[in-house]
């Protein structure tokens, strides 16, 4: 079994099973963030500022962001986040990176609302108890960090082999 | 390796495939989110060019320059206080207690709010009030070195003194009219609050001495400077709503202070407070605290829910139907709730007529006319239900925020119903005066912020108080000409209006108006200032 497993290993020492579902993993993950950038950036009146003046937890903070002089700064890096985020795991580029980008943005999110106890929850589709859909995608996000899949699917799959072989050449 | 050699970058077909398949990934959602949103943008615009609302700012109203006008405050009680804030005039106490609440939290704006407010070019010159603590107030609170505020025992003084250009008139109901009509006739503009008249007979003498003086007179509606109220207007005009036949407004209140249930203050006594000059007009009692500092409980003073508050709703709509005064007025209603020797009632539904009015029609011609307005409030129960304007193809609910919600059988809306374009669930028309921008077709998420009010905080981090702009519009006209928003027409509707609905709830019966001789109808017998006024 464990000779087998060896030998259908690829360089990133995972076996095709293994890379199949952590490549699945990334690009839904950037799938969900590109969708979400790219609704807003055709929007011109999206704005963050509802979402962060409802905050329910750390009220000060999200109301700041919230403020005339910072929302739009708040606004851009959000649309230029969920869209760099997104391209880098779709793509397979700075998959690291954009998984701890991916982990501070929906840290936000959650920390705005959070599902905790005595919380009010406002619009939500399911029911939620400390853990929720934005919590989840942050450990996936940081499975993605732990495990990266460059060398199995995307760009530096293509600059590493390009690389190898320019060696090997 | 020679496989290798003829693919780019000496990859195998199966490595580009891994490298690049990303890539139409990437195109495909990209291509996706853009037709979503573009899609939505055009139904948006489609629709918002089909319904034409203009939201427009209202007009500015003039300079503030020239000599500072001098105003004389009549009656500095709750409401007095509130205007003299609009004006710019905080007393001590008050400043002192928002600059400790602004201490405790930094995001009570309430003093940056009023410190930042414009200034009107007014001083206070002088003051009237039966209560020595409150006058005593305006005189310590305003009085400057080369400004001291005279005190005057009576409204007549205080209009005939020469020291005021302008009056702002404060006090119970009763009080209303004979002191708007002495200052009018001595050459003094007026600002009253509302209800403007408390008994039928005087509100058209009143109306004569506006004509007569040729001052301005702004009565205290001022909702009508709601921004959000232009708009409606507009909504109205391009018949958005088609034949509106049921208007339907509330009061909702359920704790003390909103049943007129007012402090009384601990230094009230025969000795602080000219009792006889208080009860003026109003049947002679013994000296009662309660009656002075809760005089909205009794019709001698007061008018209840139908002069205080129904007023306010049939102002508002009004001012957006100018349906005028009705036909015909039923009331009823009781006291069920505050059984503490109040006699105004506590639950009131009043019914106005308007068989002739029409705000258009998307039908045949003949087929849609007239409408009932419904005034339903309760002093016990503070469930908020909305103002709806219900017309055949779409409703609209005002508030600060209006929506419009298309009618599932509407004519005017019929093919864009059928087509999907329109959800009678989702507003097709969304105005908010605090936000950048006019939406159609919200979100549920948007209509949930909408709906809890967090739009409030969107202008420019500004909030304006709508007495200020009120106060300005009145003053602008004293000083620039032009007719003020709620002047004396627009008054006697609103009294004549109440009155009918204070008389119906008194008789038990419908009360009539007769438009050609511009009365309500009276049966042989009856004196109806006499019926209004009773103390039963």
């Amino acid at each position: 079994m464990f000779t087998q497993n060896l030998h259908t290993m690829k360089s990133s020492g995972f076996t095709t099973g293994q890379n199949t579902s952590l490549v699945l993993l990334r690009i839904l993950i950037g799938w969900h963030f590109f969708y979400e950038g790219i609704l807003k950036i055709y929007n011109p009146a999206w704005t963050a500022k509802g979402y962060l003046l409802s905050a329910t937890f750390l009220k000060p903070f999200f109301t700041w962001l919230a403020s005339d002089s910072v929302i739009h700064i708040v606004d851009t890096l959000n649309i230029v986040g969920l869209l760099a985020i997104g391209v880098a795991l779709l793509l397979g580029l700075k998959i690291r990176w954009a998984a701890i980008g991916g982990i501070l943005l929906l840290a936000f999110y959650y920390l705005a609302h959070p599902p905790f106890p005595g919380f009010e929850q406002g619009l939500t589709e399911g029911s939620y108890w400390i853990v929720n859909k934005n919590l989840i995608e942050m450990a996936a996000l940081v499975v993605l960090y732990q495990f990266p899949t460059y060398a199995a699917f995307g760009l530096e799959r293509m600059l590493s082999r390009n690389r190898q072989n320019t060696i090997a050449g | 390796m020679k496989k290798k050699e003829d693919s780019l970058f000496n990859l195998n077909r199966r490595d580009m495939l891994k490298s690049l398949a990303g890539i139409p990934i990437l195109g495909s959602i990209w291509f996706a989110g853009a037709k979503t949103t573009v899609t939505a943008k055009h139904e948006r615009e489609f629709l918002l060019e089909k319904l034409n609302i203009k939201a427009a700012l209202p007009p500015a109203t003039g300079p503030m320059s020239g000599k500072p006008l001098r105003l004389g405050i009549i009656g500095f009680g709750i409401r007095g206080e509130q205007l003299c804030r609009a004006l710019g005039f905080a007393t001590k106490e008050w400043l002192s207690e928002m600059k400790q609440a602004a201490e405790k939290n930094r995001h009570d704006t309430r003093l940056s709010e009023f410190l930042a407010q414009e200034n009107l070019n007014v001083k206070i010159t002088a003051v009237c009030d039966v209560f020595d603590v409150h006058a005593e107030r305006v005189v310590d609170s305003f009085s400057t070195a080369d400004n001291p505020v005279k005190r005057f025992t009576t409204h007549k003084e205080l209009v005939n003194s020469g020291e005021v250009d302008a009056v702002i008139i404060a006090t119970p109901d009763h009080w209303h009219a004979p002191m708007a009509i002495d200052a009018l006739q001595a050459g003094v503009h007026v600002y009253i609050e509302k209800p403007m008249t408390h008994t039928i007979s005087e509100t058209y003498t009143l109306r004569d001495a506006v004509r007569d003086s040729g001052k301005v007179l702004q009565v205290g509606h001022q909702h009508r400077q709601t921004q959000s109220f232009l708009a409606a207007m507009d909504i109205i005009q391009k018949q958005t709503l088609g034949h509106v036949s049921l208007v339907q407004t509330n009061t909702n209140r359920n704790d003390d202070n909103g049943a007129w249930q007012y402090d009384i203050h601990e230094k009230a006594s025969p000795e602080t407070i000219d009792w006889d000059l208080f009860l003026g007009t109003a049947p002679k009692v013994p000296f009662n605290k309660e009656h002075f500092f809760r005089w909205r409980k009794w019709w001698a003073y007061g008018s209840g829910l139908s002069g205080d508050l129904l007023t306010h709703d049939y102002d508002r709509i009004n001012c957006i139907l100018k349906m005028g005064i009705p036909k015909l007025v039923t009331a009823s209603g009781g006291i069920y709730t505050h059984r503490d020797g109040r006699n105004v009632p506590d639950v009131l539904q009043v019914n106005m007529e308007y068989p002739d009015f029409s705000t258009g029609s998307s039908q045949p011609a003949g087929k849609e006319k007239g409408m009932t307005f419904v005034y339903s409030a309760t002093l016990g129960n503070q469930f908020d239900r909305p103002t709806y304007l219900m017309g055949h193809d779409a409703t609209m609910e005002l508030g600060n925020v209006i929506s419009i919600y298309a009618d599932a059988r509407s004519t005017r809306y019929a093919d864009m119903l059928n087509e999907n374009r329109i959800d009678p669930e989702i507003p097709i028309y969304q105005y908010n005066p605090l936000a950048n921008a006019t939406d159609a077709v919200t979100s549920a998420t948007a209509k949930y912020f909408a709906n809890k009010g967090l739009m409030w905080t969107y202008r420019d981090g500004k909030r304006i108080d709508s007495t200020f702009l009120h106060m300005r519009e009145w003053l602008s006209c004293i000083r620039n000409g032009g007719k003020p928003s709620c002047g004396i027409d627009e008054g006697f509707e609103e009294a004549i209006s109440a009155h009918m609905a204070g008389l119906s709830y008194k008789l038990g019966r419908a009360v009539e108006w007769n438009p050609e001789e511009e009365k309500i109808v009276a049966r042989p017998g009856e004196d109806l200032d006499a019926i209004l006024l009773a103390n039963e």
